[in-house]
This record gives C-alpha cells, structure tokens and sequence, in this order.
C-alpha cells in the first residue's frame, strides 16, 4: 500500500505495433515519485517509443497510463496530462526565434503571466548557465548552449515528470561532461521525478536511482543500478551492463553456498544457492578481476586463481582491457601503470584472479 | 523602333499624369488580387496544414491532386467557374458571372492550390519530432498548429508570393468571367490585351509597366521579410 502511495506513474500493458510487428510490449512499469528512473537498451531497444507512450505524445491503441492513480484519456484529458510533465528530445527543437521566447513558450501554453514568465524564463536559464544568452536568437547557438537552452525551456514550466530522450546525444565529451553534471544537480536540487532514455550506462549509472533494460520492445529488468550491474537477470544484460566475461558451466560441486562450477574444464568457484548438476551462466565484470604475473599464494580470499596468456589488449583511453586465455576468456581492466610496471603484453603468461563473490550465477 | 519609343514615352505620361483610367484599371486589379490571393492563403494554409499533419488513407492521392492543382490552366478554371456562374448553372441565380467577385472566385481557384502545395512541402519540411516537442510543452493541439505554421513562416512567404504572382498576371479565367468591363471588370492584364489588340500600344506598355512595377513592389517587401527573418 505504501509502495501503491508513492507511484507516480504506472503503464499497464502497453503494445505498440507496426505493420503487424511488435515494436513495444511493456506488461507494467512503475515510476516511483522523485525517482530518476533511466531506460537503457540499444538502439531500437524501444526506449524512445516507451517514453513517448508514457508522456502521450502518441496514440496508445493498447494499454493504458495511470498518473497519480487516475487514468489519462478517461479521467484526466490528455492535455491537462500532458501540462503535468514534459520531454527533451534527442535533437534540441527550439524554435525559430529568441533564447527567451523558447524558454517561455511552455508558459505561455499555460497562459501565465508576464511576471511569471520573466521570473522562470530568467531562474532557468541561470540554472543552466545561459542567462546571458537570453535574447540572443537560436541559430547562433553552439550545440551545447542550444541543450541548455532546450533542458531550460523544459524545467520552466515546472513538470511533475520529465521525459529525457538521449539529450546527450551529439555532443562533445567537454561539453558532454558538463551538461551530465548541471543536469544532475538540477534534478537533485528540483526532485523532478524524470525518466531518461540512453543507451549509455555510465550516465544511467551516474543519475538514476533505478535502471530500467530494455530489448526488442521488452523490459527486461528493473532495478537499482546495483542490482542491474551486479546481479543482472539474464546474459544479454549482463552483457550490455559490462559483465564481460559470460561462461557458462555446470555445477559441479555444491557446499554451503558456495559453489564448483565446470567451465570447459576448468573450475571456478561461485556463491549460489545452486545445486550440482544445475546448467548455469556465470558472469564477471572486468573490474573484479586482478591480474598477477605471478603465482597467487593461498593467503588471500581470492577463490579463482589460473594461468593463462594475454590474447589481446585494448587501450580504452583511461584503462586498459585485456582478454586472457585461460582455458576460457577472462576480460580484466588495468591501469596504463600496471600494464607497464607488470610489462604486459600479448603473449604474456599471466595469472589472474577474481573472489568467488565477484561472479553472478544465472541459472539457465 | 519608333513604335516602342514612342509607346513608353506615351506610357510615362499616362503614369506621371495619374490617368483616370489606368488608376481604376490598376486598383481594381490590386483589390481583385489582393482579395484573391487573402482567400488563397487562408483556405491554402489551413488545408494546407491540415494535410500535412494528418494520416489516413489516400493521402499520397491527395497531396498528388494539391500539386497538380499547381499548375492549374487559367482558362480551365475559367470555363468552370463561367459554367458555374453562367445564368443556367449551378450557381447561377447569384449573379456574379462579369462582375468582379467572379474574377475573385476564379483568382482564388487558382492560387489556392499553389498555396496548399508550397504549405504542405513547408509543414512536410519540419523536424517530425518538432509537433511532439510543441505538444510535450503543453500546447493544446490548435496551439501547436500556430506554432509551426509560425515555424513554417519563410516558407510561406514564399507561396504569398507564388500566390500573388499567380493570379496578378493571368488572363485566361478573368477575361472569361470578367468579361474586361470598362470601369468594372477590367483589370490590367484584360486591358493590356485590348489595347494591344486595338493597335494601343502606349497604353499597353503603361499598363504592363505597371503590371511589372506592381509584381515587383509585391515581391520585393516579401523578399525584404524573408531576407531580414534570415540575417543574423
């Protein structure tokens, strides 16, 4: 019942077809009030379509949106639904005119005032850092001013919810960086309950309080970004989360949950409440995994220590991948200093090591 | 050489000594087209717009029929509208065939469909998502409707112009509804044919002078709002 209370919106059985295709079938979804709830998936994963469902932007022929406990259409028109929230677009929109009449053209949708609209056209442009732009038109803005612009015109009219489409999309990394990092402060000084469409994790890692992965048109999870990076529900999230290391074994071995899994010969210990003779997936993300150019002594917790060869790496700009074969392919991250200090390289034996802890079972 | 020479110098005095006649003919053809060319715009950007904007079934059948409209004959459209206003037509007991309103009907039947043709092609030119964006800030659907035919503007300046250019300088339909009454019906394109015809020259090189002047005047205050709307 508590939890009931503190939803703001809820999509019950939302089916969006084209021509004969299913391109959206969302059972449910609750969004809490004040939650950043982010929806990740890959391009056509169906973020965008979902999020234009939930603001009622387009035709819902199947399904329904609940806002506040009442249905939109049937008890609440659309249009008083949709002055309760707003959306940014992956591209800016703005329209052809002032920095000014852009930022108050939700308000005067609402008819306000003058002083209103001068008082949230200013607050919001400062809040975005572009107050100097004001009168300036929009064709001289660079594309970071212009998102500003566009995320300002948004929080002006002062939503309920706010739906973010990709905003980042397109922009440069400095520009990039410091948009992500306003935003996120404007959404925790605000509580603006927002949903935020990205295919990027790091930013849905770095602003939601919950994560929502999404493929072909389905949700497949939903969870804090804890639960979605550490323990997620099936191979392809845990794949598309950055667990890059997916093997799947059989247990072999079952004792007080911690449990002896094969894989391709090799054993890796895991915690599960799994039986012997259970098929599974076991996932590691890069980030658990050590490597040593040495043998790990039996001192430490590490339960999963093997020989193996680098077979690849890759420079990621601040860190490096590398892909060691040891029986399977374990993907580890190393900073540019150990790569050097340990001198590694391709062909290198090396030794690495995870804790039992680290890998997620999927039972399949 | 002489005839031309002397044909301009004629129309020159016929301007600068405001010749009640090429006055009247002159306003009468910018009240006629002018008129046309507001009921144009009107039917031609909402319907225009609302084609755009719109989906059901036939559409491309539709936009292929605006476009043809385009370049609809004059002399067509004046058969048609003189069918209609003709004392035994459908419209008849009106009585406005040879009057002025009937070269308006029949101006209007021209440049409407240029108008819808240049609207769609502007509305079908705006970011699809830019209707979403418009309604997402809370805009009820009329709202969002003004707002981009506001967005559309520079575009639509452009099927002003076409409209006006349109029916400012054709003849077939408005001689043939109009009947090129003196005092009444004639515009400047109908009097510029007679007097040709009459071996009048220098009135009608006056009179195209005008033409000329007028379509100009016309098109230059557009451009200068088009080009002043893109400076920046």
């Amino acid at each position: 019942m508590a939890r009931e209370a503190s939803n703001i919106l809820e999509a019950r059985n939302i089916r969006v077809e084209n021509r004969g295709v299913v391109i959206l079938d969302v059972a449910s979804l609750l969004v809490q009030e004040d939650e950043v709830l982010s929806i990740i998936g890959s391009n056509g994963a169906g973020k965008t379509t979902l999020l234009q469902r939930l603001a009622m932007l387009q035709k819902l022929r199947h399904g329904e949106i609940i806002y506040r406990g009442k249905r939109v259409g049937p008890d609440i028109p659309v249009t008083s639904y949709r002055r309760s929230i707003t959306m940014v677009f992956q591209e800016t929109l703005l329209f052809d005119t002032t920095v000014f009449e852009n930022v108050a053209s939700g308000l005067r949708f609402r008819h306000a005032n003058k002083k209103e609209i001068e008082k949230a056209v200013i607050d919001n442009l400062e809040l975005f850092g572009v107050s100097h732009l004001k009168n300036r038109s929009v064709r001289t803005l660079s594309g970071g001013e212009a998102r500003r612009v566009s995320l300002a015109r948004s929080f002006a009219v002062k939503p309920d919810i706010i739906f973010l489409d990709e905003p980042f999309a397109a922009l440069d990394p400095p520009t990039h960086e410091s948009i992500v990092t306003d935003l996120s402060h404007v959404l925790r000084r605000s509580g603006t309950t927002t949903i935020f469409a990205t295919h990027d994790r790091s930013e849905a890692l770095r602003l939601s309080d919950r994560i929502c992965v999404m493929d072909r048109g389905k949700i497949l999870q939903v969870g804090t970004p804890d639960e979605i990076m550490n323990r997620p529900a099936d191979e392809f999230i845990a794949g598309f989360v950055g667990a890059e290391t997916i093997l799947p074994g059989v247990v072999t071995d079952a004792n007080s949950g911690t449990i002896s899994v094969d894989v391709g010969g090799r054993q890796v210990m895991a915690v599960s409440d799994t039986r012997a003779g259970q098929k599974v997936v076991l996932c590691i993300r890069p980030e658990r995994v050590s490597v040593s150019i040495e043998p790990r002594p039996d001192t430490t917790s590490e339960r999963n220590s093997f020989e193996g060869t680098v077979s690849e790496v890759t420079s990621l700009g601040l860190y490096y991948r590398v892909t060691i074969d040891c029986g399977f392919n374990l993907t580890a991250f190393i900073t540019p200093g150990s790569l050097k200090r340990l001198a590694i390289e391709k062909g290198r034996k090396v030794y690495p090591s995870f804790k039992a802890t680290a890998v997620h079972v999927l039972k399949r | 050489m002489d005839l031309i020479y002397e044909g301009i110098k004629q129309a020159i005095i016929l301007l600068i000594t405001f010749d009640p006649e090429v006055m009247r003919i002159t306003l009468l053809s910018l009240k006629v087209s002018g008129t046309a060319t507001l009921i144009s715009l009107f039917l031609g950007i909402s319907t225009g717009t609302l084609v755009a904007l719109t989906q059901f079934p036939g559409k491309k059948i539709v936009v292929s029929l605006i476009n043809t409209g385009m370049g609809l004959p004059p002399v067509v459209v004046g058969l048609f509208v003189t069918i209609f206003l003709w004392r035994n037509g459908p419209l008849g007991f009106l009585g406005m065939l040879y009057t002025p309103t009937a070269i308006i009907i029949a101006q209007s039947v021209i440049a409407t469909p240029i108008v819808m043709g240049i609207t769609l092609a502007s509305m079908q030119q705006l970011p699809k998502k830019l209707r979403l964006q418009i309604l997402a800030l809370g805009a009820t659907p009329l709202q969002s409707v003004w707002v981009l035919i506001k967005e559309a503007r520079l575009p639509l300046l452009a099927a002003v112009m076409a409209g006006f250019g349109g029916v400012i300088s054709e003849i077939g339909a408005s001689i043939m509804v109009g009947g090129n009454i003196k005092g009444y019906t004639r515009v400047l394109t109908t009097a510029t044919v007679m007097e040709t015809g009459k071996g009048n020259f220098e009135v009608a090189i006056a009179l195209s002078i005008i033409l000329l002047a007028m379509a100009y005047c016309i098109n230059y205050i557009l451009t200068h709002i088009q080009q002043r709307e893109r400076r920046f």
